[in-house]
């Protein structure tokens, strides 16, 4: 049976990309554009404190999300082997979220850049309200195939790359450790991680992908990239210019906490005291 | 205080390369630091990804392989460097002391014979300058170049050479002048290739500290090198090496106000952990003053630094105030260190600890790039 939170819809009977018409046309050019997510999350370097407001963020240093830096790399090397033509980074954020477009997809090699840019560096950025954004970003600017990290760091959702995929209607490659284009540009072949495996699959283009630590390695912005990037295009939007009215938060946060710290450990005597206390105290069987 | 963002010298683009290079260190060289240590110097293979990344020689300009940035981006890599503890690499001698003295003396066909080389890595530079019996001293050094059959032949050794274990080119600076002329007026600089026959590199030297430093005596027996190996004019070396030191103090000036910052900010985390008589040390009075003192000293040498730097991209550095920051501050580390290793308790003469390495890397700040008496010396000629 279908998911219940898909309703009523029916199967799409239209070819997988229908945020525009002329997409057959499209992917029958050689050259492709890449649509890659960033987003500025807390440097997975620092230490996190909880506050009074939850997470401290003041004065602690940001950059942006690790796999999303997978993503950037993945779609830099496609431009240097010539498969992709042209790079757009988008990020979804605050004032400051502008640094991990400069700092990073801009010096990286990404060719421009927009910010979907909030009032707010503290608000709390849900995937369904980001994968909305990514869907009308990917229709404006056609891209061929939008990379997006597997999950962000501060939060762990790991759903905004599968819900975009599911707005778009488009196939979705998630936690992708391999990726290789097909001759006629149409399709990718990728490995994706599992919990039991590796599986490859061929994946029609347009798509979306999610990226992994194993895909590469990702590069330093070089001196001259830096410098370079202070004059590539870098265009501001807000939700409303994109159409998105609706931003009524669909998650509550109601307490944000510590890990409890590690309790001493205890002997215990024998089995039967092991399995009383794992299905009494921890509650795990 | 070495947070990106946080000083006023740096503008953005400086603060996007500060991060890029900090991770540099983080990644690639401080988890492999202790092993080099242990062997005593640095794998060439870090050189060349120095160099692919574009870490080398960023102030040389880009016809040469630099970036042709102001000085401010390389005070960015010697300040990190020294920020992330990795006291091994000699980056900072091969693209601030060495690659200056070619861009400046050097004749266009010396400049793209070796510049682009020692931006990519592939050539490793020194300079040897300090003697067995000449440091302070220069003008008691015995090497000496005679001219012989069109071409120049270079006996005499060196010692305590930063890079000298890896290095490629080598700047000698030795004796050229007419018996009888005073050594300063008689003092060349040559640019020699290390594998030359007659160049013989000594054993690395064991230091008290800089331990993963390929620091080594260099010996030359009859190395012949060509006219086109003459840096600059012949006879002229002292008056480019005097012009060239300001540069060299600042660097360690600035090497040695990050290693203050970071060794204040691993004492800061550890003394806020030890826990001592039912509280945290960090609780205790003597610990709260000792950090507060510190804190003081070191904001105010990194504003002292700061004013140097910007006014040595200015051009307009002098020598004695790059003295003063050099002495100042390299006591003011020194001093750091030693505290910093106190208020780590046993903990600080762990080598495991960054800061017992720190305290170890510090004491020869003091006494290379001229010693702190040399300093004080050319201060009190300008009062």
């Amino acid at each position: 049976p279908r998911p219940f939170f898909l309703g009523n819809r029916q199967p799409s009977r239209k070819p997988p990309c229908s945020h525009f018409p002329d997409m057959l046309h499209r992917t029958l050019q050689t050259k492709l554009r890449a649509l890659v997510g960033v987003k500025r999350v807390i440097d997975y370097t620092v230490k996190i404190r909880v506050g009074a407001n939850g997470v401290v963020t003041d004065g602690v240093r940001h950059s942006a999300n690790p796999f999303d830096e997978n993503a950037i790399e993945a779609a830099v090397q496609m431009k240097e082997k010539k498969i992709v033509n042209e790079i757009v980074a988008v990020t979804i954020g605050g004032p400051k979220s502008v640094e991990v477009l400069r700092g990073s997809a801009l010096a990286l090699g990404c060719d421009k850049a927009i910010h979907v840019k909030l009032d707010s560096d503290d608000t709390q950025l849900e995937p369904l309200l980001v994968a909305k954004a990514l869907q009308k970003i990917a229709g404006e600017v056609e891209a061929d195939m939008i990379l997006l990290g597997k999950q962000a760091i501060d939060d762990d959702c790991c759903q905004t790359p599968q819900l975009l995929a599911g707005l778009m209607d488009a196939p979705q490659a998630t936690w992708v450790s391999s990726m290789e284009i097909a001759d006629d540009k149409k399709s990718v072949t990728i490995t994706r991680e599992l919990d039991d495996g590796l599986q490859k699959l061929q994946v029609p283009l347009p798509a979306v992908f999610s990226t992994d630590y194993r895909l590469n390695e990702p590069r330093f912005p070089t001196l001259p990239n830096i410098m370079k990037a202070k004059k590539k295009p870098l265009q501001e939007k807000t939700l409303a210019d994109l159409g998105i009215t609706d931003t009524t938060p669909r998650i509550k946060v109601k307490a944000v906490s510590e890990p409890p710290k590690r309790a001493a450990g205890v002997t215990v005597k024998s089995v039967d005291e092991l399995v009383d206390k794992l299905k009494n105290e921890a509650k795990c069987i | 205080m070495t947070d990106i963002g946080s000083r006023n010298v740096f503008d953005s683009d400086h603060d996007t390369f500060r991060a890029s290079v900090r991770r540099f260190f983080e990644e690639r060289v401080v988890p492999f630091h202790k092993e080099w240590e242990k062997q005593g110097f640095c794998p060439r293979s870090l050189w060349k990804e120095a160099g692919e990344n574009g870490f080398l020689g960023v102030a040389m300009p880009e016809e040469y392989g630099g970036a042709g940035t102001d000085i401010l981006y390389s005070s960015v890599i010697w300040e990190e460097q020294s920020y992330a503890g990795a006291s091994g690499p000699g980056f900072h001698l091969h693209s601030e002391i060495v690659m200056p003295y070619l861009l400046n003396y050097g004749s266009e066909e010396q400049k793209k014979n070796y510049l682009p080389k020692l931006a990519s890595g592939d050539c490793i530079g020194a300079i040897a300058m300090t003697e067995p019996s000449a440091g302070s001293d220069l003008q008691g050094i015995k090497t000496n170049a005679v001219r012989k059959d069109g071409q120049w032949v270079i006996n005499g050794s060196k010692t305590y050479i930063t890079n000298g274990g890896n290095s490629d080119l080598a700047i000698v600076v030795a004796k050229t002048g007419d018996k009888g002329t005073k050594v300063a007026h008689g003092i060349s600089l040559f640019l020699v290739d290390t594998n030359l026959p007659g160049f013989t590199k000594g054993n690395l030297l064991q230091k008290l500290g800089m331990k993963a430093q390929d620091t080594c005596e260099l010996f030359f027996d009859n190395v012949t090198v060509p006219d086109s190996a003459l840096l600059g004019e012949e006879n002229k070396g002292f008056y480019y090496l005097m012009n060239e030191l300001p540069q060299e103090r600042l660097l360690i000036a600035g090497m040695a106000i990050s290693a203050c910052e970071a060794m204040y900010e691993w004492t800061r985390e550890f003394v806020k952990d030890r826990k001592a008589f039912g509280r945290t040390i960090a609780d205790l009075q003597t610990v709260k003053h000792r950090m507060a003192d510190m804190k003081m000293q070191i904001a105010a040498g990194r504003s002292f630094y700061d004013d140097c730097l910007l006014r040595h991209n200015e051009g307009k550095l002098d020598s004695a105030t790059a003295s003063m920051a050099k002495a100042w501050l390299t006591d003011l580390q020194c001093k750091v260190a030693d505290e910093g290793v106190q208020l780590h308790g046993g903990a600080g003469y762990m080598w495991e600890y960054p800061i017992c390495r720190a305290y170890a890397d510090a004491r020869v700040q003091r006494i290379y790039g001229g010693s702190n008496e040399i300093m004080k010396e050319l201060i009190a000629r300008t009062i």
